[in-house]
């Protein structure tokens, strides 16, 4: 069973979906007993930073997803969230990666919204995926590179389009928007 | 380095793909899914509908629809054709949509462009924008193109953007079905003059007018739709000459 987290940031039915589709039973929650014996847990979310990291903590969630030990996913925002700390609405994050997230310099258009490929990757998620392949990101915001970066992107400057920590497993693009890249990258992590 | 977008657009009436020219002589182009399909193994970076027929009880067929492509499809699609309201938003994100666009219902309530954004984000919100050049000034329409505005096109796209649009989607009405290329000229100016991307639309008939379009002006993206439906020009055909001309696309 995939456990999908249920918060106040965005729809999930895409990662949903894109789950089924490659052969699992997902669960949409944020029970906790649910969360805690899922096989794996993903951390979706488009959305705001201050305002989700504030739902996260009223309702327990942020020590939640800190003591999960199985394979955990974040996407988006979720992988914002699971930083140290977020310039937008200068919130804290769940403090699992070593990076802080920062707004995008207005060099060019923000958000950086469409196809983008990378210029380093590594590790389990990313087998079969190379330099050239391209993921769909759509973000204003971006994490620092940092000890636990295991793929970065260039767009204004050079960021974490990747970050992995233990179990903690983490895309800023959208695997599950990525056509055949992404259900990749999202099998890999499926596979774990 | 990030990619410029070639984005199929599907019209949608009563659940079919249909094609008209100039905004009307409308044709079947067939069954929207399959359509979509084609597309995303084709190449396609992302695809727009539009139910031009779009009233109050067909509201819930097209969420239906929504429904069925957001479980089919895996790349980023917009969703617009009647959003007059917060709720038809929710509506149409909740089924799965990535975005809707606006057109009519923001120009006649502008507040509607920041209600959505502050709701579902900035990206969410693509504001459509009909052009027409008008005494010597491109000028925007809205309900189809049937009604002036009196708005100036780049005046318009710049408001949208300050009320918290994520994205210009540009048709030239002038182009749109001539096949005679896009409206360089005032999507070059919108695209300079606004720091959202803004995809470029109406008057693509050969790969070159891609080319054009990506090099002329900062349009990040470059939507079509009849030469993709009746496979005049195929999207992988025109990806691989995008990228002999040093364009950057997505392969």
């Amino acid at each position: 069973m995939i456990a999908i987290l249920k918060y106040n940031a965005g729809n999930v039915t895409s990662v949903e979906n894109a789950v089924q589709n490659l052969g699992y039973s997902t669960i949409v929650t944020d029970d906790v007993k649910a969360l805690r014996s899922a096989d794996k847990v993903i951390f979706p979310g488009v959305g705001e930073a201050s305002s989700a990291m504030k739902y996260l903590k009223e309702k327990g969630l942020d020590q939640v997803i800190r003591a999960l030990t199985q394979p955990v996913l974040g996407i988006c925002l979720g992988m914002q969230l699971m930083c140290d700390s977020s310039e937008e609405g200068e919130t804290e994050g769940l403090g699992i990666f070593d990076a802080k997230v920062l707004k995008f310099p207005a060099t060019a258009l923000v958000p950086q919204m469409g196809w983008n490929n990378f210029t380093s990757l590594k590790g389990k998620l990313f087998d079969g995926i190379n330099l050239e392949n391209d993921c769909y990101f759509v973000h204003s915001y971006y994490a620092e590179i940092c000890p636990d970066t295991v793929a970065v992107t260039d767009y204004i400057l050079p960021f974490s389009a990747a970050l992995q920590k233990n179990n903690f497993y983490a895309t800023q693009f959208h695997p599950e928007k990525s056509a055949k890249i992404g259900l990749q990258i999202l099998n890999n992590f499926l596979k774990l | 380095m990030l990619k410029k977008r070639i984005i199929p657009c599907l019209d949608i009436k009563d659940n079919r793909t249909v094609k008209g020219i100039n905004f009307e002589n409308i044709v079947d182009a067939g069954d929207p899914i399959e359509l979509a399909q084609r597309y995303v193994l084709e190449g396609a970076d992302e695809l727009v509908f539009l139910d031009i027929t779009a009233t109050q009880e067909k509201r819930k067929t097209l969420t239906e629809l929504v429904r069925k492509i957001a479980a089919e499809i895996n790349i980023p699609f917009t969703v617009g054709g009647g959003i007059n309201s917060l709720e038809d938003a929710k509506a149409i994100i909740e089924s799965g949509a990535d975005k809707i666009s606006v057109n009519s219902a923001a120009i006649l309530n502008p507040e509607l462009i920041t209600e959505i954004s502050k709701q579902y984000g900035n990206q969410c919100v693509v504001v459509a924008i009909d052009t027409k050049f008008v005494n010597g000034e491109w000028m925007v329409f809205r309900s189809g193109g049937k009604i002036s505005t009196g708005l100036k096109a780049v005046d318009w796209a710049k408001k949208a953007a300050d009320l918290g649009a994520g994205e210009i989607l540009l048709t030239s009405m002038n182009n749109d079905g001539t096949r005679a290329g896009f409206a360089c000229e005032i999507t070059k100016q919108i695209s300079e003059a606004v720091s959202i991307p803004v995809i470029a639309s109406g008057g693509a008939g050969t790969r070159e007018h891609f080319a054009e379009v990506f090099q002329e002006t900062n349009a990040t993206g470059a939507l079509a739709a009849s030469v993709f439906h009746f496979g005049q020009i195929p999207i992988p055909e025109l990806k691989n000459y995008l990228k002999t001309q040093n364009i950057p696309i997505r392969i």
